[in-house]
């Protein structure tokens, strides 16, 4: 019987919508028994969350006081612990399963596959590789736990509510490191929406020219409910921050609608985006790669456009 | 803080635009340009950056490779490593093959630091540092963006989905590079020139007990689907219009 761990991703307070397509993910393998596993300081109010996810059979608290912050070094050891009743472990793709999971895999002695994009197969799958210019078929063996992180961009979230899942509340006897402490966290927290998880997006590129000038991108999203994001080159001229950077390298994400404005569109940013519902691109150079993938193109200086398309919405 | 080694991997180039094979048994290689992976430089200039504020350090730079991985190993000689190691196999080696690799090595070794990219450009996979720092025992600092080595330990930036994650580590550790850790130096002629007197040895893989037999089966490569090209619209008002249209605005 295929059993699933999904490691919860959560902030204390809000169980992320990462976890919840990762549990989509999950319900593809045949005949899967799915287990969201939570660790944190008081994990009482996410699991409450966590077990209204529909298909869930069961959640797992693991609270304790080091488990306050992330730290993949005290994570790993309780998530492999864990494991022992699970036929498959799975984590999102995101910076916390990203950093987390590989560390899972070695202490089981067993290999990962990142990024997982389509189930085949209990132990089937399909994932990108060189920046998704190819797309492999692997195969894992049976006979041993499958680890994988999946690609939250390929997977709808599952329903938040309907389920009615079985909360456990586990103490293991796990010995944790001391070797690695959090200090601190600063966050470019703001009011807009989730990149990652945002059905609407508005994206900046170097064509904006300044940080200055980026920030009618801040007011074009505020108008209509989006998150802002920015490319490698729009990031490394010091326009955006680095978590607003999406491609290859910083955050595939899949929005209802994605505005491309001032990208010229290289194949690294395409690969973050490429799931995206549908893509408006806004450049004034017409033969930009952007305007290949482009559901729609306008082609024109992004400093006249950006404003009269804020007049217009 | 004496000794850093850092795991490099030869990958086709950055400006490779990589196509699939057209009978799916996997991407075409034959005579693409390979180079050091991007994260790999950045890991192994913030290497050098600490050894020019510490001075005596010895940099190590490994690689897990085919015998032309030595080109990749000289560059990183070029940049300035003391000298190379070259793990040599000819199959290609998954993240946690090259993760025990590496921990033989730093057994032999015993580093106070392991730095590598956050993830190769090929694979995508970024997991070799995780799996090396779990069976190391050690800490890890995954897509640092800063470091500061404070006498056992170090304070390291990480780029999180969130924003910015500091996080403080004993060590030995291992780290891994994100983008905007540093700007890596470019080799110099005279350095190259240098870098051919530098030590460079090769073990093969089996010397180290480590198996390089696959755990998972590539079974089929495929090009990805491509999206359709869309319409040019002529204006704003056009475009709104079809937006809205569309149910999207």
């Amino acid at each position: 019987m295929v059993k699933v761990l999904v490691i919860g991703e959560h902030d204390g307070k809000v169980l992320n919508q990462a976890t919840l397509k990762c549990v989509t993910s999950a319900k593809g393998l045949p005949e899967a028994e799915i287990t969201i596993a939570l660790l944190g300081a008081d994990t009482g109010a996410v699991a409450v969350q966590a077990a209204a996810v529909q298909g869930v059979h069961k959640v797992l608290r693991v609270d304790r006081p080091e488990n306050a912050h992330v730290l993949a070094a005290t994570y790993a050891p309780q998530i492999a612990a864990l494991a022992a009743d699970y036929t498959h472990v799975f984590g999102p793709s995101t910076s916390f399963g990203k950093d987390l999971t590989p560390r899972v895999a070695a202490l089981l002695g067993v290999p990962q596959v990142s990024d997982l994009m389509a189930v085949e197969g209990a132990y089937r799958f399909r994932r990108p590789i060189y920046a998704g210019n190819a797309i492999i078929t692997v195969e894992a063996d049976a006979a041993r736990k499958l680890v994988a992180t999946v690609r939250v961009a390929s997977f709808e979230a599952a329903p938040a509510s309907g389920g009615s899942a079985a909360i456990e509340t586990r103490s293991l006897s796990v010995a944790l490191p001391a070797h690695t402490r959090y200090i601190g966290a600063k966050s470019g927290s703001t009011d807009r929406p989730d990149l990652q998880t945002a059905s609407k997006v508005v994206s900046g590129g170097r064509a904006l020219g300044s940080a200055e000038n980026f920030k009618m991108l801040f007011s074009l999203a505020d108008k209509i409910g989006a998150a802002v994001g920015a490319s490698r080159a729009a990031v490394d001229a010091g326009y955006a921050a680095n978590e607003m950077q999406v491609g290859q390298t910083g955050k595939i994400i899949s929005p209802e609608i994605y505005f491309a404005i001032g990208i010229s569109g290289a194949i690294q940013h395409l690969t973050g985006i490429k799931d995206a519902r549908t893509i408006v691109a806004i450049n004034k150079d017409a033969e930009a790669p952007i305007f290949e993938v482009a559901d729609f193109g306008l082609v024109g200086d992004l400093f006249q456009i950006v404003p009269e398309l804020q007049r217009l919405l | 803080m004496q000794k850093i080694m850092v795991c490099i991997k030869r990958v086709v180039d950055y400006n490779v635009r990589v196509r699939v094979k057209p009978d799916g048994g996997g991407v075409m290689l034959d005579g693409v340009k390979m180079s050091v992976n991007p994260f790999d430089e950045i890991a192994l200039e913030e290497a050098l950056r600490i050894k020019e504020r510490l001075g005596n350090v010895e940099i190590v730079a490994v690689s897990i490779g085919i015998a032309d991985t030595q080109q990749q190993l000289r560059t990183a000689l070029a940049m300035g490593a003391d000298r190379a190691i070259l793990v040599q196999t000819d199959t290609a080696v998954e993240p946690l093959t090259a993760a025990r690799t590496f921990l033989s090595l730093a057994k032999k070794e015993n580093p106070d630091l392991i730095f590598l990219g956050k993830q190769a450009i090929d694979d995508d996979a970024n997991q070799t540092g995780q799996m090396l720092a779990a069976l190391w025992d050690r800490p890890q600092a995954t897509y640092a963006s800063k470091l500061e080595i404070n006498g056992d330990k170090a304070t390291v930036t990480r780029e999180v989905d969130a924003g910015l994650e500091t996080i403080e580590i004993d060590l030995p550790a291992v780290v891994t590079a994100d983008l905007r850790l540093n700007e890596p130096r470019y080799v110099k002629l005279p350095d190259i020139m240098k870098a051919k007197k530098k030590p460079l040895d090769t073990v093969s893989l089996d010397s180290l007990g480590v198996n390089a037999g696959s755990l998972l089966k590539t079974v089929k490569t495929e090009p990805p689907s491509q999206r359709q090209k869309g319409i040019l619209v002529k204006d704003v008002s056009e475009l709104v219009d079809l937006l809205k249209k569309k149910g999207l605005l």
